[in-house]
């Protein structure tokens, strides 16, 4: 292992953080633009041709503001749960390829940071760490509405998780590997979405879930809970919580298009432009993706609490059961 | 660090079951710094897990003491309070005050006066329900009707701002007439606004009406019987959502209502869905009666001609010694009604909305209340709330279209 090699492997983590955290800014303005357009509104434009620097400007508002910890809550906690759900966010993406290997100052470099060949079961894994943080914070703040904020993203969450693992598993077994990059290999012709459009469907429904966006906004649904979990949040801290709202609609949607949507492999043949064509497919598709969120929070009512629950547990859960048995059986039969 | 006092539930005991008192059920301070709430209504809330167990409405937190301030000003004076009750029905509080102080005086209202009046009466039921669909579904979570229905409702103000100056705060109708005719752009505003509706409506409909998630979150949600609305003297969208057709613009027809041909929507389940297709159609209703007012709008005068009681018009004051002494009594003493009391009622987009005056004779009413329709409409929360979710009782306060100043004179 050469010193150039851990280079590339710290310059591609950075990459990555800051990619996710200036990503998250643009996701906020982004959304706002939208929502705006669509609620015959003009949307945030003031700071910076077309509002650019609207982002800049809640930044700086955040970090100024005063940080209130509430007298009763249990301060350590309190601190450590924005903390809890930030990082996770952050690092789920590095099993995300980008693109095949390109050349960069004359040595080759694959555009993923890893390919773990349980990189899968790594997503699966730490989007599960992400729950703590927000029961954490609901918990420590001593608040009713934020406790109850809590414990309904912690049941929701964790619902839905069990669909979301069987929908990811679909794309797994087709391709006969957990790694990324070998389930993104053999899209090259024909996407997931084709054959699988039921696990899709519940991937698309129960990531929703998972990230707490409307229509399953349960979690934070102001007219109820005010602000649910982060309630009593302030400053940069109730930030690393919107921050971690967004890179996870970045997240989830880099991961979908991924499994199911030909990832960087599809439509461009991903060795154009030098390899460049990789990124250029990838990001297209998370920009629609992000598009079709931000256009459903603008159209659907809420959910209500306990209908969410029934449909995850009556109606995702068993539909992704039984789509994975009989993909199993139809590639036992084909012959994989 | 300050000590924070907290109220023990023993002090509540009278409230809340004893369950709460052992903690078994949790205590839940819903307001008044509350978004959805509609202003400062304080719900305190015993929750056992997410299930409401009771409900209890705490008002008083927006008591400007309208009514007694009423008191110490003359008729004309007083009547500039009445916008401030139930600010999304301005004209509709100004055109029952009025209705009173004419009651009480005897005077007369010229027809184009009182075709006007029921022209702006039904705007600001329309107004008054725009708002409404947009919080009541912003309250589940349809954050773009909100916007939508505040689009809709810009051009109504607007239309009251060229009549009164005034987008909310009107005092336009006044005793005896109003004060003064519309301008020439109210016609073609009016019929722009008449000719556009309808399909903005059928806009709303087409988002909520058949919307899975919509129909979920209201129906059978916050049932209430019949009775139990004459019980509590409940009135309006909804009392006509639980299947009696009341209407005070029928039962007890002012301003020359009876004249106009119109329905009362009505329902018979009872539930948060009935109330809201009984507003939905009630606006489509008050497209009927302004089509019919503008049709059949009279040239002429829109002030009685009783100058005791009206002031004369700013023309005649250089010209006639009469006018003049009329002007300056008018307006520096007002006017002394005769003793006696009277109570008048019209249909407000809430329901019954009535005032009663007393006077002792002289220029100031002795007494003035207001029966609002928010007030017993309120009583029915507990009621309608009980074993639902948290999540209903937002979607519960939305459907009885509570206005806080309404409620708290």
């Amino acid at each position: 292992m050469d010193a150039a090699l851990i280079w590339e492997w710290v310059i591609k983590s950075l990459f990555i953080i800051l990619f996710m955290t200036a990503g998250f800014a643009y996701v906020t303005l982004l959304e706002r633009r939208v929502l705006a357009r669509m609620q015959v509104r003009i949307g945030p434009n003031r700071a910076g041709p077309f509002g650019l620097l609207q982002p800049v400007a809640d930044g700086v508002k955040l970090i100024f503001k005063e940080e209130l910890i509430p007298a009763y809550a249990d301060k350590f906690v309190f601190v450590l749960a924005p903390v809890l759900t930030v990082i996770p966010a952050l690092i789920i993406t590095a099993v995300v390829p980008w693109g095949p290997q390109v050349m960069l100052f004359g040595r080759p470099v694959p555009l993923y940071l890893v390919d773990l060949n349980i990189g899968v079961l790594y997503i699966v894994a730490v989007t599960s760490i992400s729950v703590y943080g927000i029961a954490l914070a609901g918990w420590s703040s001593n608040n009713k509405y934020a406790t109850m904020g809590g414990l309904r993203a912690t049941a929701q969450m964790i619902s839905y998780e069990l669909a979301l693992g069987l929908a990811m598993l679909a794309p797994v077994m087709m391709a006969g590997s957990m790694s990324m990059v070998d389930v993104v290999e053999s899209q090259r012709t024909l996407p997931f979405i084709v054959l699988q459009p039921v696990a899709f469907l519940i991937y698309f429904m129960s990531s929703l879930a998972e990230i707490n966006r409307a229509p399953f906004d349960m979690p934070e649904a102001e007219q109820e809970l005010t602000a649910g979990y982060h309630t009593e949040y302030s400053g940069m801290k109730f930030a690393l919580f919107f921050m971690a709202e967004y890179i996870k609609m970045i997240a989830v949607a880099m991961i979908g298009s991924t499994l199911f949507l030909g990832g960087y492999a599809w439509p461009l043949p991903p060795e154009w432009l030098g390899g460049f064509a990789g990124p250029i497919n990838l990001l297209a598709k998370v920009l629609v993706w992000l598009f079709v969120i931000i256009w459903l929070r603008a159209t659907l009512p809420r959910i209500r609490y306990d209908r969410l629950m029934f449909y995850g547990w009556k109606v995702l859960f068993p539909v992704a059961l039984v789509n994975i048995v009989i993909t199993a059986v139809v590639i036992v039969l084909v012959g994989g | 660090m300050t000590e924070i006092r907290e109220v023990s539930v023993d002090e509540l005991r009278h409230l809340v079951s004893d369950r709460a008192r052992s903690g078994e059920t949790m205590l839940l301070n819903m307001g008044p710094q509350h978004p959805s709430t509609h202003g400062v209504l304080r719900l305190l809330l015993e929750l056992d897990g997410e299930t409401v167990v009771s409900c209890i409405p705490d008002i008083g937190f927006l008591h400007t003491g309208v009514e007694k301030n009423m008191e110490s000003k003359n008729y004309q004076q007083a009547e500039v309070m009445t916008d401030r009750l139930d600010y999304l029905n301005p004209i509709g509080n100004n055109l029952v005050y009025s209705l009173a102080v004419e009651k009480l005086l005897d005077l007369d209202v010229p027809e184009r006066a009182q075709v006007i009046r029921v022209i702006l009466a039904e705007l600001t039921r329309i107004n008054s329900h725009l708002v409404w669909v947009g919080t009541s579904a912003l309250d589940l979570g349809a954050m773009s009707l909100f916007l939508y229905a505040m689009r809709e409702r810009e051009l109504i103000l607007d239309i009251f701002e060229m009549c009164a100056g005034q987008r909310m705060m009107t005092t336009y109708v006044r005793p005896g007439g109003l004060w003064r005719d519309v301008p020439v752009e109210f016609e073609a505003a009016v019929r722009d606004f008449l000719a556009l509706m309808p399909a903005r409506l059928d806009e709303y409909e087409r988002l909520l009406n058949n919307n899975p998630l919509f129909l979920e979150r209201t129906s059978q949600i916050g049932i209430i019987s019949k009775e139990d609305c004459l019980r509590y003297a409940a009135t309006g969208p909804v009392l006509r959502a639980a299947g009696m057709a009341y209407d005070l613009r029928k039962a007890r027809p002012y301003s020359g209502y009876e004249t106009y041909d119109f329905d009362i929507p009505t329902e018979t389940a009872g539930d948060v869905r009935a109330r809201y297709l009984v507003r939905m159609a009630e606006m489509r209703q008050s497209l009927r009666i302004i089509q019919q007012g503008m049709d059949r709008l009279p040239y002429g005068p829109v002030r009685s001609n009783n100058r005791k009681y009206v002031p004369p018009p700013r023309s005649e004051i250089g010209v006639s010694m009469e006018a003049l002494i009329h002007h300056f009594k008018l307006w520096t003493e007002g006017f002394s009604a005769p003793q006696g009391s009277v109570y008048a009622t019209i249909e407000s987009p809430r329901g019954e909305l009535g005032v009663f005056l007393e006077s002792d004779g002289g220029p100031k009413p002795y007494r003035v209340h207001f029966r609002t329709p928010t007030f017993p409409n309120l009583q029915i929360m507990p009621l309608l709330s009980r074993g639902h979710f948290v999540a209903d009782v937002v979607a519960i306060i939305g459907s009885i279209d509570i206005v806080l100043g309404d409620a708290d004179r």
